[in-house]
């Protein structure tokens, strides 16, 4: 990157590291940050929307629907994630294949499952095996979004059911005395109100969500870990530099990327609950009511 | 009974014992269960044995948070905020590449050598790791009821003349048992479920004897069929997490035993832990 990096013989301690640390390799490795990052980004408010969807179908007096969300919030209490993770991403890629197969291929006669394989018809594979690489990453990347989104969406159901519950039924009481329908009193009263009991849950999972990032590895996307694991190691196939196994210095640089990830989260999440606590009939909001005053 | 020889053959294979080669082709349900039952052994040889250990770092680290002196607070926070802020994922990287450079003859301590060479290894290196994970995590849940222990309790053992160690032992640290069990109950269930991340970090499955989700992925990838072997993790981890909070709330009604009415039961609350 910078002009002085052409002549490696002339290179030596800190003029080398900034050599070093700004070779292609290295800039497609912070790239990756960008991808850690952007996974939150999507994958916070995919989440919240599943885990509405879910707490609203555990309250629901349809019973089928109230089944469906209950179970959904349950089925990921004792299990462990990760086994959610491997499996979601197999499972909802053989799902989306076998939904195309149904639709493209409907005079295929085969059985999709043979043995130990799983074939569909070359139509619809997902992505089609002539697509470009960025196409299969995106894929993996949207499954892995997909993923996450599912097993924190079953914390967040959990966490806002449990919100749902905690807002006063007064307040419903006097919104139906006067004379709110069931729908308004829901939109106006409750989830206005829910927030401030959902957030100390919703700041827990974000916490969670930040610390399972490193799984994205697990599930082949090349996150910071991969990069980790490539640039530092002595030998790997992406980087070809010749050097000894550095891999200790890149995972204490992910160690410090992650502390630093969770320390800011926790100062941002402290200044978003006092926002909320303003004017809410709870300690804290009473604290700030009497400090104004 | 054919089910019987699968289970003769590969209960204990997680350990070592029993027949070495892991099936190949054709496998059975029977086959599945047995395999990923026996992995199980090592999700449960980890956490029960992280879990006894950390439960008294844990306490250690809970007082020393709690301690006036800034030299023993300050290493107490920096620790439980180092574990409790990165993910286990990464500590486990990291631990074991520190391992690996450990020098292989061991360290020379006072004359004695210390050896190094298991530390690189999933039955040691892995259990440190949660060893000093679980502490951590534990310790803030200490450290909060510590904090919460009543004023009351404290003033009453002033007043029968408690103090000191008789006063920590007696007062101080039954409450603050009481008061955190709940949340405590909480880590447990989410160590044993943090365990099998063991063998997808870089600690080596050796002579492919792995956990129950290492089984359960050999199988996955195998059969190319998610649908059976991860249900059958599942249906484990459940039995587990039962088993858990069973066990827990036993002791729970132990330490609540002299509060008027029942000890309340423990609802399972997964997102207000970690």
């Amino acid at each position: 990157m910078f002009s002085n990096c052409t002549d490696p013989s002339a290179l030596e301690g800190l003029s080398w590291l900034a050599c070093y640390l700004t070779n292609g390799k290295h800039l497609t490795a912070y790239a990756s940050v960008g991808t850690v990052l952007f996974l939150l980004l999507v994958t916070a408010p995919a989440a919240l929307a599943f885990g509405f969807a879910g707490a609203v179908a555990a309250r629901s007096r349809v019973a089928p629907l109230r089944w469906l969300g209950q179970g959904y919030t349950s089925v990921v209490r004792g299990v462990p994630d990760i086994v959610f993770f491997l499996f979601f991403v197999i499972a909802l890629d053989q799902g989306f294949e076998w939904m195309r197969h149904q639709v493209l291929c409907p005079d295929w006669s085969e059985p999709i499952r043979r043995g130990n394989d799983f074939v569909v018809c070359p139509a619809a594979k997902l992505p089609l095996s002539t697509a470009p690489q960025w196409v299969h990453e995106t894929y993996g990347f949207l499954l892995a979004v997909l993923t996450f989104a599912i097993v924190f969406g079953a914390f967040a159901a959990n966490v806002l059911s449990g919100a749902m519950k905690a807002v006063p039924n007064a307040q419903i009481e006097t919104a139906q005395a006067y004379g709110m329908t069931e729908r308004q009193s829901f939109w106006r009263i409750l989830v206005p109100q829910m927030w401030i009991f959902a957030l100390p849950g919703l700041s827990n999972l974000w916490m969670l969500l930040v610390k399972a990032t490193p799984l994205l590895f697990l599930l082949g996307v090349e996150d910071i870990v991969y990069w980790a694991r490539e640039l530092g190691g002595t030998k790997g196939k992406v980087f070809a530099y010749p050097h000894p196994d550095w891999r200790l210095w890149y995972f204490l640089a992910l160690l410090v990327f992650y502390l630093s990830l969770t320390q800011i989260s926790e100062v941002v999440l402290g200044r978003i609950t006092r926002r909320l606590s303003r004017g809410q009939a709870t300690f804290a909001g009473e604290k700030q009511r009497k400090a104004a005053a | 009974m054919e089910c019987w020889d699968t289970i003769s053959e590969y209960a204990f294979r997680s350990l070592g014992y029993g027949t070495r080669a892991l099936p190949k082709t054709d496998f059975t349900l029977c086959q599945q269960f047995t395999l990923i039952g026996s992995g199980m052994l090592w999700n449960i040889y980890f956490g029960v044995l992280a879990l006894a250990s950390g439960f008294f770092l844990a306490t250690a680290l809970a007082l020393g948070k709690a301690s006036e002196t800034a030299l023993i607070r300050k290493p107490c926070e920096w620790f439980i905020f180092i574990f409790r802020g990165s993910p286990l994922f990464i500590q486990f990287f990291l631990a074991y590449e520190t391992f690996v450079l450990l020098p292989k003859e061991g360290i020379e301590i006072f004359g004695i050598t210390a050896e190094t060479r298991w530390l690189t290894k999933a039955w040691a290196g892995a259990l440190v790791v949660l060893f000093l994970n679980t502490s951590a995590y534990s310790a803030e849940i200490f450290y909060g009821a510590l904090r919460s222990v009543p004023k009351g309790d404290l003033e009453a053992a002033d007043a029968y003349g408690l103090s000191g160690w008789a006063r920590f032992r007696r007062i101080v640290w039954p409450t603050m048992l009481r008061l955190g069990w709940p949340s405590y109950t909480n880590e447990a269930i989410f160590l044993f479920h943090a365990t099998t991340l063991v063998f997808f970090s870089s600690f080596p499955a050796w002579r492919q004897s792995g956990d129950a989700l290492y089984y359960a992925s050999y199988f996955a990838d195998k059969t190319f069929n998610p649908f059976i072997p991860y249900p059958i993790v599942a249906f484990y981890f459940i039995v587990l997490t039962l088993l858990v909070i069973w066990g827990f709330g036993r002791v729970n009604r132990r330490l609540n035993r002299h509060m008027p009415g029942q000890a309340k039961k423990i609802r399972y609350r997964p997102q207000l832990v970690r």
